[in-house]
């Protein structure tokens, strides 16, 4: 059994003792603890269960590349689903549970599927459920469904806050080993501006478990000399639990900072993802250990040999009293001497070579541990825990020789360097035969925007395995990312080789028997068996055999499998490995916390919310809103008791009857100026603009260079150099855009100047028949008609306030639009509504808006237009000049499509029965299309109950339209029967336009 | 006629900087070419300051002119005096080509204030604020929206466009919680 050794514990503190529970029980760790170091303490050696055959899983690793040991951390708002125990530290009352099983860990119903791994070979799903073809929606894929997935998705809001932050440095070091925090000291003494990040609680990596000594001190010692040097730097910033995630295109780095994982609910972010810029990237990742691939190597007990020797060294945990240790290189033996020293037994090494006789073999040998090379494991014993071993040849087919009791089994089959962030931006790699590992090509690494190295990798990340060269080489990556000459580096005194030989099966003959018992990729249960089936079967390229067995598709993204996976691959091929190559490293390395890619971005400061001066004011009076653009804008003001329908209807006949108050602010507002300002409107709208006399308003549309017709407003010219151009809500900064980029990329030499004074205004419609009385009651200017006719503008002051006032309308009642400065926007309106209180003022809100010019067929850009329409189609010839020689859009709109009679054309449509025809609804014409659907010919494009009218009024654009009065067209419902409506005059209400004009 | 009221009413937030909502300011727009003649005395004769150099913003009391754009300067004043600023102004450009409009009620503006008032904004914008020179006016972001700010002995002056005070005062305040330095000391 696994258990808490008496003494030694590098990273713990045993005087502070942390209680937590897993699965409900209750277990005590120690402060410094990972969660597996404390499951492990407490013999918890069984912690999950697999994806596809659900067999029971234990820890295999010590650090990220964990792909067993996943558990549902917290609960309710701080639940978090496929958290990896191996790095998750423990702290008091950490509540834990595992996951992928029914009814309960130890007796999981879905083991079954284990039973059955016979007939769920790689690919089953893509075989089995492909015929009949209606099954796979309606039966197979929901019962898939509710079988797949490890962790529960948290139901609750987060309870933890989560922010971003950017920072710029000449050189990040990602990796706080020793090559790490080597390349950063010698960058940092260089006077860069240097970052320094780990992902561990922290610094100095294996060095001190693996026992090195630099400079002849105990490379604990080193680290700590080193850190306190970096520390004094002004330049340099340690960050610890910091995972270098993804690089990205000019030393773009995200890099997760584990803020307050460890601390919940103290108040700090939980996690903050910082966007980091390096001038160049120095990756100091180290390097992952292989598992070998033996017959039952998923047993819980089995382990990778350097995780053994972390949890021995830094945690004082012990796997079991009997470990058996199996490799295929030198380094394995630390963890059997490791072992011995925490007065454990070995019973024997197993090595796959066929010579042992580097340092640590030997030293192994004299602390009187049996060696056996040339020997393999043939199998492991044992279901939910390791009860021994059956040894054989490596040379042989799995003949068992002899059987060994032991709890635990020690794996390696050499080391991958971590060139994860080295590839993601293009860095390529190399094979490197004589270490059995793909390194990085340092021909061929990512570049910048000079064409330089980006990224430099360093020590063991860069394929550095034997010691010896280590920190040479990281001397070497920090001189060249500071861009100066390397300084003499620090040795390491003690260095060993790995002399890794490449073992991918073991034993090498064994049959498939065995092999369908070597797993690959523990989590998503891929196995040799299942590779060298793909590979039978035609999956020739690494990426589809990836996807076809799901070999590293898991949450682990293939740390542990992806390198023997393809090496059976090539084998099973028969190519050589670099040949088969590797899938694609993508970021991010580890996963990022979706609340820390969204950052400050939720609730309330999810998006940008733009609010008009008076927004305050419609929230008070209860408005019901709706979205338009970022804005929000009250659709009604719903009374006590009343629907939103019966809101829009009151509101709509007060204005017709009294007057109604609007909140226009968000109209666009663009000041356009300049000796050419006439003519550069000229262009940009349909209509001339030029000769609009100081003090009036004409209404204009705008087209896009197609002809399309991409805004509308009023425009009116304040004096001979200067107009003030509305456009529609959403418009005002598209529109802006649009005039600046005509004048700074087309017609530079106009002097033509533009400001967006959208904001600057509170903008206040005063709509109906005592919109004037209202005024006038305000008073301090002249608004009659005399003064103030249709169409055109003063300035002066109501009520005292100063203003704008324009007499334009988008209702056909008598409107004004006031424009008062934003500052004083809301006590303006608050002026109108204490003016209007007896003649029956009412606001109204968006809905009222679109009926009330519905009924006078004023079209709406976005209704009407869908970027298709030209105005043309619109009826709206009139505001097309003939005489100007261009504008925008004029020559797009001669192309013979848009010349076509035949094109569907604005009408209103009013239902034979005085229904409502449905949004959208299309009308349709006699025939089918080749698709078998109803041919159509034409379509609603704003629909709504008049209340004005007591009936459905719609206007739809309808094959040669206008030229079809009083026919009658269907439009079918949704869930059956039609609306019958007749063409006719999209003016419904006052066709002569008497009301606005009095 | 009523007091000009500022976007958020003088909102306040204490974290481990401080946030204030300031203003309304005076703020003008100008636009002209830089080599419009009689441009800087034009502006010296408004505001009494000298043109700031590219991206930089010169300052005296209650008084400034930023770079915004190669045609483009912030005048900064009190609210009460753009009016007649604006006369004078368009009196001393006479005919020469360019624009000024009032754009001090389309603005919000916030004070980041205390030591570790950087580390607020530093959640917010991209900009290298160890890169930001002594009198540099900089525009940039605020997470989605545009800003535009500046730095002086005792924090930064922070503008925005109005609708999106509340989502600024909302990021600022996120970002200034206690707690959550960057650099804690």
């Amino acid at each position: 059994m696994s258990t808490r050794l008496a003494k030694g514990g590098r990273l713990i503190d045993r005087s502070t003792a942390q209680g937590f529970t897993f699965n409900g029980r209750h277990m005590k760790g120690f402060a410094g603890d990972t969660l597996a170091a404390a499951l492990l303490a407490n013999d918890q050696m069984l912690v999950g269960r697999s994806f596809k055959y659900h067999r029971p899983r234990g820890v295999v690793a010590s650090g990220p590349e964990e792909p067993n040991a996943l558990v549902n951390l917290g609960t309710a708002a701080r639940l978090e689903p496929n958290q990896r125990a191996t790095v998750t530290e423990l702290f008091d009352g950490l509540e834990a549970a595992s996951q992928n099983h029914w009814p309960s860990l130890d007796f999981d119903v879905g083991v079954l599927n284990n039973y059955a791994a016979r007939m769920l070979p790689a690919g089953f799903y893509y075989k089995t459920f492909i015929h009949p073809r209606p099954f796979w929606k309606h039966m197979f894929e929901p019962v898939i469904r509710q079988s797949a997935g490890l962790g529960r998705a948290p139901k609750d809001r987060d309870a933890d806050r989560y922010e971003q932050a950017y920072a710029h440095c000449d050189v990040l070091v990602i990796g706080g080993g020793i090559a790490g925090l080597q390349a950063a000291l010698v960058a940092g003494r260089a006077g860069r501006r240097l970052w320094l990040i780990e992902q561990a609680s922290h610094w100095g990596g294996r060095a001190p478990v693996d026992g090195l000594s630099i400079n002849g001190q105990p490379a604990d010692a080193w680290v700590a000399a080193t850190v306190a040097e970096l520390s004094s730097l002004p330049n340099v910033t340690l960050r610890l639990r910091c995972t270098g995630a993804g690089v990205y295109d000019h030393g773009y780095v995200l890099a997760d900072e584990r803020v307050a994982d460890h601390t919940p609910g103290d108040g700090r972010p939980k996690h903050r993802l910082w966007r980091l810029r390096a001038g160049r990237i120095v990756t100091a990742t180290g390097a992952i250990e292989r598992p070998l691939s033996f017959a039952g190597n998923d047993i819980p007990g089995v382990m990778l040999a350097g995780a053994v020797r972390d949890f021995v060294v830094n945690f004082a945990v012990s796997p079991g009293d009997r470990t058996v240790v199996v490799t295929n290189n030198d380094d394995a033996y630390r963890t059997a001497i490791a072992l011995k020293q925490a007065g454990l037994d070995v019973p024997v090494i197993v090595d796959a070579r066929a010579r042992a006789d580097g340092v640590l073999p030997q030293a192994a040998r004299a602390m009187g541990i049996r060696v056996e090379t040339g020997r393999a494991i043939a199998k492991v014993k044992g279901g939910k825990r390791v009860t021994g071993v059956a040894l054989c040849l490596q040379a042989g087919e799995g003949a068992v020789q002899e059987e060994v009791a032991c709890d635990a089994v020690a794996m390696s089959g050499g080391w991958s360097p971590v060139v994860h962030l080295w590839s993601h931006c293009g860095g390529k790699l190399t094979w490197d035969d004589a270490q059995v590992c793909f390194r990085p090509d340092p021909a061929q690494p990512p570049i910048t925007h000079d064409g330089s190295a980006m990224v430099i990798a360093a020590g063991a990340a860069n394929g550095v395995l034997d010691e010896a060269g280590l920190l040479a080489d990281a001397t070497a990556a920090g001189a060249a990312a500071a861009g100066i000459a390397a300084p003499e580096a620090p040795g390491v005194d003690n260095p060993t080789a790995p002399a890794t030989e490449p073992v991918w099966i073991m034993p090498q003959g064994a049959p498939v028997a065995l092999r369908s018992k070597m797993w690959l990729d523990y989590q998503n249960d891929v196995k040799v068996s299942d590779v060298q089936l793909a590979a039978r079967e035609g999956y020739e390229s690494v990426e589809h055999t990836k996807r076809y067995t799901t070999l590293g598709m898991a949450t682990d993204q293939g740390k542990l499998s992806n390198i023997n996976g393809l090496a059976v691959l090539s084998q099973a091929l028969n190519e050589a490995i670099p040949q088969v190559g590797t899938t694609t490293f993508r970021p991010p390395y580890t996963p990022v916390t979706l609340g820390a890619l969204a950052g400050e971005a939720r609730g309330e400061i999810f998006q940008p919310l733009r609010r008009t001066p008076i927004h305050g004011w419609h929230e008070d009076q209860g408005a019901y809103f709706e979205p338009v653009g970022l804005w929000r804008r009250p659709y009604c003001f719903p009374r006590a008791g009343e629907s939103h329908e019966k809101a829009v209807h009151r509101e709509i006949l007060n204005v017709r009857q009294n007057v109604g108050l609007l909140d226009a602010s968000t109209l666009g507002k663009i000041i356009v100026r300049g000796p050419d300002a006439g003519r550069f409107l000229d262009m940009l709208y349909t209509g001339v603009m030029s000769s609009l006399p100081v003090g009036k308003c004409r209404y204009g549309l705008m087209c896009n260079e197609n002809g399309f017709l991409i805004d509308d407003g009023v425009v009116a010219r304040i004096d001979d150099q200067t107009f003030l151009c509305h456009t529609t809500t959403g418009g005002a900064d598209r529109i802006h855009a649009h005039m600046e980029d005509w004048l700074q990329c087309e017609w530079w030499d106009w002097q033509v100047f533009t400001a967006n004074v959208t904001e600057q205004y509170a903008q206040v419609a005063v709509v109906g028949p005592k919109a004037r009385a209202l005024l006038e009651k305000l008073g301090g200017m002249d608004v009659s008609k005399e003064a103030l006719p249709f169409m055109t503008f003063a300035d002066g002051t109501l009520g005292g306030f100063p203003v704008r006032a324009y007499r334009i309308s988008f209702s056909g009642e008598l409107s004004y639009e006031i424009a008062v400065p934003a500052s004083h926007g809301l006590a303006f309106w608050q002026a109108c509504l204490a003016a209007g209180a007896d003649l029956g003022l009412m606001p109204y809100g968006t809905e009222a808006l679109h009926v009330l010019r519905a009924e006078k067929g004023f079209i709406m850009i976005g209704d009407e237009t869908d970027g298709t329409v030209i105005p043309q189609d619109l009826g709206l010839g009139w505001a097309i000049s003939k005489k100007k020689a261009d504008y925008l859009g004029k020559r797009g709109q001669e192309r013979s499509f848009l010349t076509d009679p035949d094109r569907w054309r604005l009408v209103g449509l009013e239902t034979l029965d005085g229904s409502v025809i449905p949004d959208g609804a299309y009308a349709v014409d006699a025939g089918v299309n080749p698709n078998g659907q109803r041919n159509v010919q034409g379509r609603v494009t704003s629909t709504y109950f008049s209340p004005t009218l007591g009936r459905g009024i719609a206007m739809g654009l309808i094959r040669r339209g206008p030229e079809r009065m009083g026919e009658t067209v269907e439009f079918p419902k949704v869930g059956g029967g039609s609306v019958m409506a007749r063409i006719v005059d999209p003016v419904f209400h006052d066709k002569d336009g008497e009301k606005q004009n009095v | 006629m009523s007091e000009p009221a500022s976007a958020l009413g003088h909102a306040t937030f204490d974290g481990f900087a401080s946030i204030r909502e300031i203003g309304p300011l005076g703020m003008i727009t100008l636009r002209a070419r830089p080599d419009t003649p009689g441009l800087a005395q034009a502006v010296h004769r408004a505001l009494g300051l000298e043109m700031p150099a590219v991206r930089r913003i010169v300052r005296q009391g209650d008084r400034a002119v930023g770079w915004m754009a190669p045609d483009e300067w912030l005048l900064i004043l009190p609210y009460a005096q753009v009016g007649d600023t604006l006369d004078r102004l368009r009196e001393a450009l006479g005919a020469a080509h360019h624009l000024a409009v009032d754009v001090s009620d389309a603005r919000a503006v916030f004070r980041i204030e205390g030591p570790k008032a950087a580390e607020v904004l530093m959640k917010l914008t991209p900009a290298d604020l160890s890169a930001l020179a002594p009198g540099e006016l900089r525009r940039s972001r605020a997470a989605q929206v545009a800003c535009a700010f500046w730095a002086d002995e005792a924090g930064f002056t922070l503008v925005s466009f109005r609708s999106v005070a509340g989502y600024v005062m909302g990021l600022l305040g996120h970002s200034a919680q206690a707690g959550s330095a960057l650099f804690p000391s």
